[in-house]
Protein backbone atom coordinates (compact mmCIF):
# COMPACT_ATOMS: atom_id res chain seq x y z
CA UNK A 1 0.00 0.00 0.00
CA UNK A 2 1.23 3.15 -1.01
CA UNK A 3 1.80 5.58 1.69
CA UNK A 4 -1.18 7.74 2.59
CA UNK A 5 -1.17 11.68 2.59
CA UNK A 6 -2.82 11.79 5.66
CA UNK A 7 0.18 13.99 8.17
CA UNK A 8 -2.38 17.00 8.49
CA UNK A 9 0.20 18.78 6.36
CA UNK A 10 -0.86 22.44 5.05
CA UNK A 11 -1.59 21.68 1.39
CA UNK A 12 -1.79 24.14 -0.69
CA UNK A 13 1.30 25.98 1.50
CA UNK A 14 0.48 29.64 1.61
CA UNK A 15 0.68 31.21 -1.55
CA UNK A 16 0.24 34.71 -2.82
CA UNK A 17 -3.38 33.77 -3.27
CA UNK A 18 -4.09 34.19 0.35
CA UNK A 19 -4.73 36.46 2.24
CA UNK A 20 -2.10 37.69 4.40
CA UNK A 21 -1.57 39.89 7.40
CA UNK A 22 2.22 40.31 8.17
CA UNK A 23 5.33 40.80 6.70
CA UNK A 24 6.31 37.84 4.23
CA UNK A 25 9.57 37.26 5.52
CA UNK A 26 8.31 36.68 9.11
CA UNK A 27 9.67 33.22 10.44
CA UNK A 28 5.77 32.10 11.94
CA UNK A 29 2.97 31.73 9.87
CA UNK A 30 -0.19 30.93 11.50
CA UNK A 31 -3.24 30.04 9.25
CA UNK A 32 -6.89 30.11 10.44
CA UNK A 33 -9.56 27.96 8.47
CA UNK A 34 -12.45 29.37 9.86
CA UNK A 35 -16.32 30.12 9.62
CA UNK A 36 -18.25 33.67 10.47
CA UNK A 37 -21.04 31.69 12.11
CA UNK A 38 -18.89 29.21 13.83
CA UNK A 39 -18.93 30.80 17.87
CA UNK A 40 -15.39 29.16 18.97
CA UNK A 41 -14.18 31.29 15.84
CA UNK A 42 -15.89 34.24 17.34
CA UNK A 43 -14.31 33.52 20.25
CA UNK A 44 -11.07 32.93 18.92
CA UNK A 45 -11.04 36.38 16.95
CA UNK A 46 -9.83 38.89 19.29
CA UNK A 47 -7.40 35.83 20.62
CA UNK A 48 -5.89 36.36 17.67
CA UNK A 49 -5.76 40.09 17.42
CA UNK A 50 -3.90 39.88 20.74
CA UNK A 51 -1.50 37.35 19.74
CA UNK A 52 -0.60 39.50 16.63
CA UNK A 53 -0.25 42.21 18.63
CA UNK A 54 1.83 40.01 21.23
CA UNK A 55 3.77 38.33 18.00
CA UNK A 56 4.18 41.50 15.77
CA UNK A 57 6.20 41.29 12.85
CA UNK A 58 7.47 37.86 13.86
CA UNK A 59 4.29 36.71 12.27
CA UNK A 60 1.88 36.61 9.50
CA UNK A 61 -1.48 35.23 9.71
CA UNK A 62 -3.61 33.75 7.13
CA UNK A 63 -7.32 33.46 6.95
CA UNK A 64 -8.87 30.52 5.04
CA UNK A 65 -12.83 29.41 4.61
CA UNK A 66 -13.64 26.85 5.94
CA UNK A 67 -17.96 27.39 6.51
CA UNK A 68 -19.61 24.14 7.87
CA UNK A 69 -22.93 24.97 5.82
CA UNK A 70 -25.46 22.54 7.55
CA UNK A 71 -25.02 23.42 11.10
CA UNK A 72 -24.56 27.55 10.19
CA UNK A 73 -26.82 28.34 7.28
CA UNK A 74 -25.27 32.06 7.09
CA UNK A 75 -21.68 30.53 6.87
CA UNK A 76 -21.20 30.41 3.44
CA UNK A 77 -22.51 33.94 2.08
CA UNK A 78 -20.08 35.18 4.76
CA UNK A 79 -17.46 34.06 3.17
CA UNK A 80 -18.48 34.67 -0.08
CA UNK A 81 -19.19 38.51 1.11
CA UNK A 82 -15.39 38.62 2.58
CA UNK A 83 -14.27 37.68 -0.64
CA UNK A 84 -16.30 40.16 -2.65
CA UNK A 85 -15.28 42.53 -0.40
CA UNK A 86 -11.45 41.35 -0.98
CA UNK A 87 -11.83 41.88 -4.99
CA UNK A 88 -12.24 45.78 -3.64
CA UNK A 89 -9.27 45.84 -1.25
CA UNK A 90 -11.04 44.95 1.89
CA UNK A 91 -10.99 41.14 2.94
CA UNK A 92 -9.47 41.97 6.55
CA UNK A 93 -12.00 44.86 6.98
CA UNK A 94 -15.13 42.72 6.39
CA UNK A 95 -13.71 39.69 7.87
CA UNK A 96 -13.41 41.75 11.43
CA UNK A 97 -17.13 43.21 11.03
CA UNK A 98 -18.46 39.68 10.38
CA UNK A 99 -16.52 38.57 13.53
CA UNK A 100 -18.33 41.04 15.61
CA UNK A 101 -21.23 40.67 14.50
CA UNK A 102 -21.84 36.70 14.05
CA UNK A 103 -25.55 36.96 14.87
CA UNK A 104 -26.22 39.62 12.00
CA UNK A 105 -25.68 37.79 8.89
CA UNK A 106 -28.66 38.08 6.75
CA UNK A 107 -28.12 39.57 2.85
CA UNK A 108 -29.18 42.84 4.16
CA UNK A 109 -26.91 43.23 6.83
CA UNK A 110 -23.73 42.08 4.55
CA UNK A 111 -24.82 44.59 2.20
CA UNK A 112 -24.90 47.37 5.05
CA UNK A 113 -21.22 46.01 6.24
CA UNK A 114 -20.55 46.82 2.09
CA UNK A 115 -21.89 50.22 2.60
CA UNK A 116 -19.89 50.85 5.98
CA UNK A 117 -17.03 50.29 3.98
CA UNK A 118 -17.53 52.29 1.37
CA UNK A 119 -17.52 49.31 -1.42
CA UNK A 120 -19.21 49.73 -4.84
CA UNK A 121 -22.43 47.83 -3.46
CA UNK A 122 -23.92 47.01 -7.04
CA UNK A 123 -21.22 45.24 -7.90
CA UNK A 124 -20.86 43.67 -3.95
CA UNK A 125 -24.53 42.13 -4.65
CA UNK A 126 -23.98 41.37 -7.52
CA UNK A 127 -20.88 38.82 -6.69
CA UNK A 128 -23.59 37.57 -3.97
CA UNK A 129 -26.30 37.19 -6.25
CA UNK A 130 -24.06 35.08 -8.62
CA UNK A 131 -21.94 33.36 -6.32
CA UNK A 132 -19.15 34.23 -8.59
CA UNK A 133 -17.09 33.46 -5.24
CA UNK A 134 -18.19 30.22 -4.26
CA UNK A 135 -15.84 27.83 -6.17
CA UNK A 136 -12.95 29.99 -4.14
CA UNK A 137 -14.66 29.24 -1.20
CA UNK A 138 -14.92 25.46 -1.90
CA UNK A 139 -11.19 25.34 -2.80
CA UNK A 140 -10.28 26.92 0.51
CA UNK A 141 -12.57 24.11 2.17
CA UNK A 142 -11.21 21.10 -0.10
CA UNK A 143 -7.65 22.13 1.03
CA UNK A 144 -8.47 21.74 4.63
CA UNK A 145 -10.38 18.61 4.18
CA UNK A 146 -7.14 17.49 2.27
CA UNK A 147 -4.95 19.03 4.87
CA UNK A 148 -6.84 17.75 8.01
CA UNK A 149 -8.84 20.42 9.34
CA UNK A 150 -11.07 18.51 11.55
CA UNK A 151 -13.56 21.58 13.29
CA UNK A 152 -13.25 25.26 13.21
CA UNK A 153 -11.03 27.21 13.97
CA UNK A 154 -8.26 24.92 12.99
CA UNK A 155 -4.78 26.12 13.55
CA UNK A 156 -2.01 25.47 11.26
CA UNK A 157 1.72 26.79 12.38
CA UNK A 158 4.50 27.04 9.80
CA UNK A 159 2.09 24.41 7.89
CA UNK A 160 1.60 22.16 10.92
CA UNK A 161 -1.55 21.81 12.11
CA UNK A 162 -2.06 22.99 15.75
CA UNK A 163 -3.83 20.28 18.03
CA UNK A 164 -3.11 22.25 21.49
CA UNK A 165 -5.71 24.89 22.90
CA UNK A 166 -6.14 28.32 21.26
CA UNK A 167 -6.30 30.40 24.43
CA UNK A 168 -4.36 33.41 23.92
CA UNK A 169 -1.26 32.20 26.54
CA UNK A 170 -1.00 28.42 25.17
CA UNK A 171 -1.00 30.04 21.83
CA UNK A 172 1.58 32.80 22.34
CA UNK A 173 3.47 29.88 24.03
CA UNK A 174 3.56 27.81 21.32
CA UNK A 175 4.66 30.59 18.66
CA UNK A 176 7.21 31.74 20.64
CA UNK A 177 8.29 27.90 21.09
CA UNK A 178 8.93 28.11 16.99
CA UNK A 179 10.49 31.28 17.28
CA UNK A 180 12.94 30.35 20.24
CA UNK A 181 12.99 26.55 20.29
CA UNK A 182 15.84 26.34 23.52
CA UNK A 183 14.03 28.15 25.80
CA UNK B 1 -6.17 20.44 27.11
CA UNK B 2 -6.94 17.10 27.09
CA UNK B 3 -3.60 14.62 26.95
CA UNK B 4 -2.43 14.03 23.32
CA UNK B 5 -1.44 10.56 24.20
CA UNK B 6 -2.80 7.09 22.34
CA UNK B 7 -5.66 5.71 24.98
CA UNK B 8 -5.17 2.46 26.35
CA UNK B 9 -8.13 -0.20 25.09
CA UNK B 10 -9.95 -2.29 27.17
CA UNK B 11 -7.34 -5.70 25.12
CA UNK B 12 -4.39 -3.42 26.77
CA UNK B 13 -3.02 -2.56 23.45
CA UNK B 14 -2.98 0.39 21.44
CA UNK B 15 -3.77 -0.74 18.51
CA UNK B 16 -7.18 -1.25 16.78
CA UNK B 17 -7.74 -3.82 14.55
CA UNK B 18 -5.19 -3.68 11.38
CA UNK B 19 -5.76 -3.66 7.74
CA UNK B 20 -6.06 -6.77 6.36
CA UNK B 21 -8.59 -7.71 8.34
CA UNK B 22 -12.18 -9.40 7.87
CA UNK B 23 -14.18 -6.62 9.41
CA UNK B 24 -16.60 -8.17 12.18
CA UNK B 25 -20.09 -8.05 10.96
CA UNK B 26 -22.44 -6.44 13.14
CA UNK B 27 -25.95 -5.40 13.14
CA UNK B 28 -26.81 -2.14 15.50
CA UNK B 29 -30.12 -0.12 16.44
CA UNK B 30 -29.70 3.43 14.85
CA UNK B 31 -31.28 6.80 14.71
CA UNK B 32 -32.95 5.75 11.47
CA UNK B 33 -35.83 3.68 11.94
CA UNK B 34 -34.53 0.14 11.36
CA UNK B 35 -31.71 -1.37 12.44
CA UNK B 36 -28.43 -1.69 10.47
CA UNK B 37 -25.92 -4.66 9.65
CA UNK B 38 -22.27 -3.85 8.40
CA UNK B 39 -23.32 -6.60 5.44
CA UNK B 40 -26.19 -4.37 4.41
CA UNK B 41 -23.30 -2.39 2.32
CA UNK B 42 -21.29 -5.25 0.54
CA UNK B 43 -20.09 -4.25 -2.39
CA UNK B 44 -19.02 -0.64 -1.00
CA UNK B 45 -16.22 0.62 0.86
CA UNK B 46 -17.78 1.74 4.55
CA UNK B 47 -16.58 4.26 6.96
CA UNK B 48 -16.62 3.00 10.43
CA UNK B 49 -16.23 6.28 12.60
CA UNK B 50 -15.99 4.92 16.16
CA UNK B 51 -16.58 8.38 18.76
CA UNK B 52 -16.78 8.49 22.76
CA UNK B 53 -20.08 10.35 22.73
CA UNK B 54 -22.56 12.29 21.44
CA UNK B 55 -22.76 15.78 22.40
CA UNK B 56 -19.47 16.13 23.33
CA UNK B 57 -17.11 19.23 21.46
CA UNK B 58 -14.86 17.64 19.77
CA UNK B 59 -17.09 14.63 18.21
CA UNK B 60 -19.32 16.84 17.22
CA UNK B 61 -17.06 19.04 15.15
CA UNK B 62 -15.84 15.53 13.48
CA UNK B 63 -18.84 14.89 12.48
CA UNK B 64 -19.75 18.06 11.27
CA UNK B 65 -16.46 18.05 8.94
CA UNK B 66 -17.88 14.58 7.80
CA UNK B 67 -21.03 15.84 7.60
CA UNK B 68 -20.36 19.05 5.02
CA UNK B 69 -18.06 16.43 2.62
CA UNK B 70 -20.56 13.77 2.07
CA UNK B 71 -20.08 14.13 -1.41
CA UNK B 72 -16.28 13.54 -1.36
CA UNK B 73 -17.23 9.83 0.30
CA UNK B 74 -20.13 9.75 -1.91
CA UNK B 75 -17.41 10.34 -5.06
CA UNK B 76 -16.03 6.50 -3.82
CA UNK B 77 -19.90 5.14 -3.59
CA UNK B 78 -18.63 4.82 -0.36
CA UNK B 79 -21.12 4.90 3.25
CA UNK B 80 -20.37 6.30 6.37
CA UNK B 81 -21.53 5.19 9.69
CA UNK B 82 -21.52 6.63 13.13
CA UNK B 83 -20.78 4.44 16.07
CA UNK B 84 -20.75 5.01 20.02
CA UNK B 85 -22.80 3.62 22.78
CA UNK B 86 -24.68 5.98 22.66
CA UNK B 87 -28.90 4.64 22.71
CA UNK B 88 -30.80 5.21 20.00
CA UNK B 89 -32.81 8.19 21.14
CA UNK B 90 -29.92 10.27 22.13
CA UNK B 91 -28.46 9.70 18.71
CA UNK B 92 -31.48 10.65 17.16
CA UNK B 93 -31.56 13.76 19.15
CA UNK B 94 -27.86 14.60 18.43
CA UNK B 95 -28.21 13.42 14.82
CA UNK B 96 -31.68 15.82 14.43
CA UNK B 97 -30.04 18.81 16.30
CA UNK B 98 -26.66 19.00 14.31
CA UNK B 99 -27.94 18.07 10.52
CA UNK B 100 -26.23 14.79 10.43
CA UNK B 101 -26.91 13.20 6.94
CA UNK B 102 -25.41 10.02 7.71
CA UNK B 103 -26.51 7.31 10.12
CA UNK B 104 -25.11 6.64 14.04
CA UNK B 105 -25.28 3.79 15.54
CA UNK B 106 -25.86 2.49 18.59
CA UNK B 107 -23.52 0.08 20.54
CA UNK B 108 -25.46 -0.08 23.54
CA UNK B 109 -26.35 -3.69 24.09
CA UNK B 110 -24.32 -5.15 25.11
CA UNK B 111 -22.81 -2.05 26.17
CA UNK B 112 -19.50 -1.23 23.36
CA UNK B 113 -19.78 -4.89 22.25
CA UNK B 114 -18.83 -3.90 18.76
CA UNK B 115 -16.52 -1.87 19.49
CA UNK B 116 -14.60 -4.05 21.60
CA UNK B 117 -14.56 -6.66 18.62
CA UNK B 118 -12.69 -3.62 16.43
CA UNK B 119 -10.22 -2.96 19.49
CA UNK B 120 -12.04 0.00 19.68
CA UNK B 121 -13.01 0.15 23.44
CA UNK B 122 -11.53 2.07 26.52
CA UNK B 123 -13.32 0.13 29.48
CA UNK B 124 -11.91 2.89 31.92
CA UNK B 125 -14.21 5.17 30.61
CA UNK B 126 -16.77 2.81 28.97
CA UNK B 127 -16.92 4.43 25.59
CA UNK B 128 -15.67 3.91 22.02
CA UNK B 129 -12.40 4.92 21.60
CA UNK B 130 -12.39 7.35 18.71
CA UNK B 131 -11.19 4.96 15.97
CA UNK B 132 -11.66 5.02 12.10
CA UNK B 133 -11.85 2.09 10.04
CA UNK B 134 -12.29 2.38 6.09
CA UNK B 135 -13.92 -1.28 5.12
CA UNK B 136 -13.40 -2.49 1.74
CA UNK B 137 -16.40 -3.40 -0.68
CA UNK B 138 -15.80 -7.05 0.06
CA UNK B 139 -16.02 -6.29 3.83
CA UNK B 140 -11.96 -6.32 4.95
CA UNK B 141 -9.99 -3.71 6.41
CA UNK B 142 -8.23 -1.45 4.41
CA UNK B 143 -7.11 1.56 6.56
CA UNK B 144 -7.59 1.67 10.10
CA UNK B 145 -6.74 4.94 12.92
CA UNK B 146 -6.87 5.36 16.67
CA UNK B 147 -6.58 8.91 17.46
CA UNK B 148 -5.47 10.44 20.82
CA UNK B 149 -8.97 10.57 22.38
CA UNK B 150 -8.58 14.47 22.76
CA UNK B 151 -7.72 14.77 19.18
CA UNK B 152 -10.24 15.23 16.50
CA UNK B 153 -8.88 13.20 13.48
CA UNK B 154 -10.07 14.80 10.09
CA UNK B 155 -11.09 13.45 7.18
CA UNK B 156 -7.50 13.42 5.14
CA UNK B 157 -6.88 9.93 6.27
CA UNK B 158 -10.29 8.57 5.14
CA UNK B 159 -10.02 10.20 1.97
CA UNK B 160 -6.55 8.92 1.54
CA UNK B 161 -7.42 5.75 1.91
CA UNK B 162 -10.79 5.48 -0.05
CA UNK B 163 -8.38 7.02 -3.23
CA UNK B 164 -5.75 4.14 -2.76
CA UNK B 165 -8.66 1.25 -2.53
CA UNK B 166 -9.89 2.82 -5.65
CA UNK B 167 -6.38 2.75 -6.97
CA UNK B 168 -6.15 -0.72 -6.09
CA UNK B 169 -9.53 -2.33 -7.01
Amino acid sequence: MRTLLSDNTLVPPVNEHDHIQGPETAPITLVEYGDFECPYCGQAYPILKRVQRHIGDNMRFVYRHFPLTRIHPHAELAAEAAEAAGAQGKFWEMHDILFENQNNLEPPDLLHYATRLGLDTNRFSRALATHIYAPYVREHFMSGVHSGVNGTPTFFINGERYDESWDAESLINALEHVLLPDR
Amino acid sequence: MTSNAQPLLADGTTTVLPPGTTAPDFTLQSNLDHPISLRDYRGHPVILVFYPADWSPVCTDQLAVYNEILPEFQRYDAAILGLSVDGKWCHRAFATDRHLDFPLLSDFEPKGAVSRHYRAYISGDGTSARALFVVDPEGKIHWSYLSPIAVNPGANGILAALEDLAQAH
